[in-house]
């Protein structure tokens, strides 16, 4: 059973077609990076795979749930660090976090320890997460991820607002979850940062997928 | 810094232990858990609204003073004549009401708009029965709070005269309760439309005529300005409290998913 | 791991499913309906005009009759449409349903329009007021209406049709729901109403009254089926326009990915 199996995957938005007709397969202990330039669907895939969009055309399967009828199990077990990093303001980093946990069904205990594995530190978890600057944030999103500890995460431009220490730790920790088995998709539009995580990359254009000449 | 192995195994714990969801449980799924994961999952979403609108002092520091407000707006609008206030009371409470669960509809719906916090409703997997019950708990928890500053207003400023309390609760309560359902419920409805802050008064107002009507025939009976039985009014306000939030409680995941 | 290429424009649509379906709103079926309705409207006025005697109590305005109870009867037939639209999107994503429940929708709030314009005209003369707080059917047929105009404020929010369609089809489910609940409320407060009771049966009416006021109604059933049947298929047209336009959008998307 694959983490993720797309055929000819469309996904319209407000008719646009963001996603033309997805190929993709992704195994557990993979790591790929989507690259493709903005505007070219990686994002869309992203949500598609964690189960928030609906597919107008194709079939889909996440963690051997299908994207048509069992969305719900899917959005339980993967885990999805968007552009918006989906923190309450008005709540700490671990009141968030705990919520979350909570929520998700796993113990408040592995809080601070994410949170500590993230490098946020300690005076910062009890600071209200609107005060927290954009690459802390990001930290904080990327903890809630590793409380879940799902079997497939989805990353959309991790690295995006971290300074180096933060992208080191983005890259252990991924690293870790692939090496535990889960199965990891990268969507990057830069070439360098993450290439030296994926196991595989592919190429994005115009809501397709193209398999990495030479890779 | 923070990232060794043993960090890492410390948060790592063995696999079979986490209770891993499957796809063959799907459908009924959100209904067959058992109802103390549901009322824990409500619990943590109104618990959470009610610390954010805490924090943001939006319930001390905006509805009560706007509530107040209205109270002494309809004052000038009844030129100040004493009877007529008495006369009005019974309506001027509901109506009140309906306006200050406008505004706390709108807050609860702008928490979960800010940086797509709502998707965490979503990917958390919780039932979306249980966070429609959670988010509106929390409204209702504000309107009381509201009401209980309300009903001793009126007292003061109307000079109205309270013959029976427990029938002023039961319908505060009663009436809340439905407000925060069908208000709540159409806050989704509205939630992430640019138009949302105008287009949930059109729809909220003319379903809650039910609640205003019955809210003023109970509280005209508490406060005995007209011989009527508020028993079975609150019966009515009952009813539209459990029809609406039985509808909420159905109609939540599509919106949640869809909008 | 490598799946098979992606044969090009092999994809299919959803869409194309109803990409079927007759290309105009008219058909031989409805342009029959239409001639009939329309010779069956010239019956009706002169009988309803010039033949049918005026009422012993209310004189000449017993004629609105034959406008008014067949269209407070088409409002509250298009809102259990509306209703009943709403629930089979939200339970089977039928796009068919949806475009009812929209039609009826719009049908609906010309309905109800109708019946309050006239209901308010008969009053005047014959209760003296336009408007009677006292009479449940009038009250009620307002709020359906403003339930109504919500319905379709939300149908032009714009945005993904798709989320448009469950935002809409919450509020189509919980008017429909609530309109009853109106309805008992407003009965129980206002214990005085004015309304026949019951015209058709009472036995007061001229047997000729009579006669036009059902062909009247089978009139109103016909244009109503008329009007029905063109609106949903401008909706339908609609959708049939966005699914060509994807076919487009879709080849322009792809053509991105060559280089």
């Amino acid at each position: 059973m694959g983490a993720v199996r797309l055929r000819g995957a469309v996904v319209l938005l407000g008719g646009f077609p963001a996603l033309a007709g997805v190929d993709l397969g992704v195994e557990r202990g993979e790591v790929v990076l989507v690259r493709g330039a903005n505007g070219a669907g990686k994002s869309t895939l992203l949500h598609l795979c964690a189960g928030l969009m609906r597919l107008s055309a194709g079939q889909g399967e996440v963690l051997g749930c299908d994207l048509g009828d069992d969305r719900a199990a899917v959005r339980r077990r993967v885990g999805l660090l968007g552009h918006e990093t989906a923190l309450y303001g008005e709540l700490t980093a671990a009141e968030n976090l705990r919520l979350w946990a909570r929520a998700s069904r796993v113990g408040e205990a592995d809080v601070p320890g994410a949170l500590e594995m993230l490098g946020l530190p300690p005076r910062l978890r009890d600071v209200p997460a609107d005060r927290l600057s954009a690459g802390q944030r990001r930290r904080v999103a990327l903890a809630a991820i590793v409380v879940r500890r799902p079997e497939l995460w989805l990353l959309d431009e991790p690295h995006a607002g971290l300074d180096s220490e933060g992208r080191d730790i983005v890259d252990t920790v991924v690293s870790a979850a692939a090496a535990a088995g889960a199965a990891v998709v990268l969507a990057s539009h830069e070439a360098g940062p993450a290439g030296g995580l994926a196991t595989r990359t592919v190429t994005m254009a115009g809501g397709m997928l193209a398999e990495e000449p030479g890779r | 810094m923070g990232c060794d192995a043993e960090v890492w195994a410390a948060c790592e714990r063995s696999e079979q232990e986490r209770e891993r969801p499957r796809c063959d449980a799907t459908g009924s799924h959100q209904f067959a858990r058992p109802l103390r994961l549901f009322a824990g999952d409500a619990a943590a979403v109104a618990s959470k609204d009610l610390r954010i609108e805490w924090r943001a002092r939006t319930s001390l520091g905006q509805m009560l003073p706007f509530a107040v407000l209205v109270l002494v707006l309809f004052g000038f609008a009844l030129d100040a004549n004493r009877p007529t206030l008495r006369l009005a009371t019974p309506g001027l409470l509901p109506m009140t009401m309906l306006f200050v669960t406008v505004v706390t509809v709108q807050r609860s719906v702008a928490v979960e708009s800010a940086d797509g916090a709502r998707r965490m409703l979503l990917l958390s997997g919780m039932a979306p029965a249980a966070a429609f019950a959670g988010k509106a708990a929390a409204v209702a928890v504000q309107l009381l709070i509201v009401e209980a500053l309300l009903i001793p207003g009126a007292v003061l400023l109307y000079d109205a005269e309270i013959e029976s309390i427990p029938l002023v609760l039961a319908a505060c309560a009663a009436a809340t309760v439905g407000l925060a359902a069908a208000g709540s419920l159409l806050g989704a409805v509205v939630a992430g439309v640019r138009a949302h802050q105008t287009v949930l008064p059109i729809l909220l107002l003319p379903v809650s005529a039910p609640v205003l009507i019955a809210a003023t025939r109970a509280f005209a009976d508490s406060f005995g300005t007209v011989a009527v039985d508020g028993w079975s009014w609150v019966g009515l306000l009952a009813g539209f409290a459990a029809v609406n939030a039985v509808v909420g409680a159905v109609a939540y995941g599509p919106l949640l998913e869809d909008t | 791991m490598t799946l098979p290429e992606p044969e090009g424009a092999s994809v299919e649509l959803p869409v194309a499913s109803y990409l079927g379906g007759p290309a105009r709103t008219g058909s031989r079926f409805t342009r029959w309906l239409g001639l009939i309705t329309l010779a069956g409207l010239a019956v009706v006025a002169v009988l309803g005009l010039l033949a049918v005697p005026a009422d012993d109590v209310q004189g000449d305005a017993v004629r609105i009759i034959f406008v008014h109870v067949p269209s407070a009867l088409g409002a509250y037939t298009a809102l259990g449409v509306t209703a009943l639209g709403s629930v089979m999107w939200l339970w089977r994503r039928s796009v068919w349903w949806d475009v009812t429940a929209h039609a009826g929708a719009e049908i609906g709030v010309l309905l109800c329009g109708l019946t309050l314009v006239t209901g308010m005209l008969w009053g005047r003369p014959t209760w003296g007021t336009y408007w009677e707080w006292g009479d449940v059917r009038l009250v009620t047929t307002l709020i359906l209406f403003l339930v109504m105009v919500g319905y379709l404020s939300v149908r032009a929010l714009g945005g993904d049709a798709d989320s448009v369609a469950t935002r809409a089809a919450v509020v189509g489910l919980l008017g429909g729901i609530n309109i009853p609940i109106v309805n008992r409320s407003v009965n129980w407060w206002a214990n005085r109403t004015l309304h026949q009771q019951s015209s058709l049966t009472d036995g007061k009416l001229e047997d000729l009254t009579l006669f036009t006021l059902f062909l009247a109604l089978v009139v109103a059933a016909m244009a109503i089926l008329w009007m029905m049947v063109h609106r949903f298929r401008i909706g339908w047209l609609e959708r049939q326009l966005q699914a060509r336009d994807l076919e487009r959008a879709l080849a322009d998307r792809r053509a991105e990915a060559r280089p």
